[in-house]
């Protein structure tokens, strides 16, 4: 049985991450920017469970704090998302003025 | 068996999360969004974590995306959605930050020193402790011990958000 090799798993969650960052760059949709978000929790999660055999089991106990985190995170942004929807009827952040001057 | 298996899903994981950047529509986004996720799961099952593997697709692949599929059939954004990709200096812009991210990550993970020296390093490692303590006890025993401050305080986060979110999303408090 041949294991992975630690820097594939740390290519890969470099290439997720810059996706992420692309995604919240490039898109203007308040949704798929917290998906974008999302997608470089992830990554950063795949380095910590790919740290984890070398650097002690606490990597993937951290990763089990930052799906809580995580979750937290999306619940209370998708409410914002839903009341800045009420006030403005659009969730495109170009539309987002409240705290603009 | 492993490494090719680690290839399949780290494509289909890259695939997947393109798509979700260039998709236009939030559902379909959202949906490729549900791939990504299935394949990390994968992929940290083939890195010998099942249960954090098994946590990713409860918790991300499950609760929190549905979340997101409920609020965009909520807010009734699945059609007449409008196009909000930026313009080609926001694209230059945003492959720029990305490859300089990726520039950043490569300088920090391609050090000498990335396996900590003297620690009993490989897979072989988590192997005996799961054959050990098990799947889950491996993980239980540190987050029960040394770690439950750390657990209490995200029991208290997690119940500010739930309150905090009934109370932004509520018409009036």
């Amino acid at each position: 049985m041949t294991a992975i090799p630690l820097s594939w798993t740390l290519a890969l969650s470099a290439i997720l991450f810059s996706v992420g960052t692309f995604g919240v760059v490039i898109r203007r949709n308040a949704i798929i920017l917290f998906m974008c978000v999302e997608l470089m929790l992830n990554a950063v999660n795949l380095a910590f469970v790919g740290l984890a055999p070398y650097a002690g089991i606490q990597g993937q106990v951290f990763v089990f704090f930052v799906i809580a985190v995580a979750a937290a995170e999306a619940a209370v942004g998708l409410a914002i998302i839903i009341s800045v929807f009420r006030h403005s009827e659009s969730v495109d952040i170009k539309n987002f003025r409240l705290l603009r001057w | 068996m492993i490494q090719p298996l680690f290839w399949f899903f780290a494509i289909l994981a890259v695939t997947s999360a393109l798509m979700t950047v260039t998709r236009k529509n939030p559902v379909s986004s959202a949906l490729w969004l549900i791939g990504t996720f299935f394949s990390l799961a994968a992929i940290y099952t083939l890195l010998g974590a099942f249960f954090i593997g098994a946590i990713q697709i409860l918790v991300y692949a499950g609760a929190i995306m549905v979340l997101f599929l409920f609020v965009i059939m909520l807010l009734n954004l699945g059609h007449d959605y409008e196009a909000d990709i930026r313009g080609h200096t926001w694209k230059a812009l945003a492959g720029g930050s990305a490859l300089v991210m990726l520039a950043l990550l490569a300088r920090m993970f391609g050090g000498e020193s990335l396996v900590p020296p003297g620690s009993a390093a490989g897979p072989d490692m988590i192997a005996a402790q799961v054959a050990e303590y098990g799947t889950v006890g491996v993980i239980a025993f540190p987050m029960y011990g040394e770690y439950m401050i750390l657990l209490q305080a995200t029991a208290i986060l997690l119940l500010i958000a739930v309150v905090g979110a009934v109370v932004l999303a509520k018409r009036k408090v």
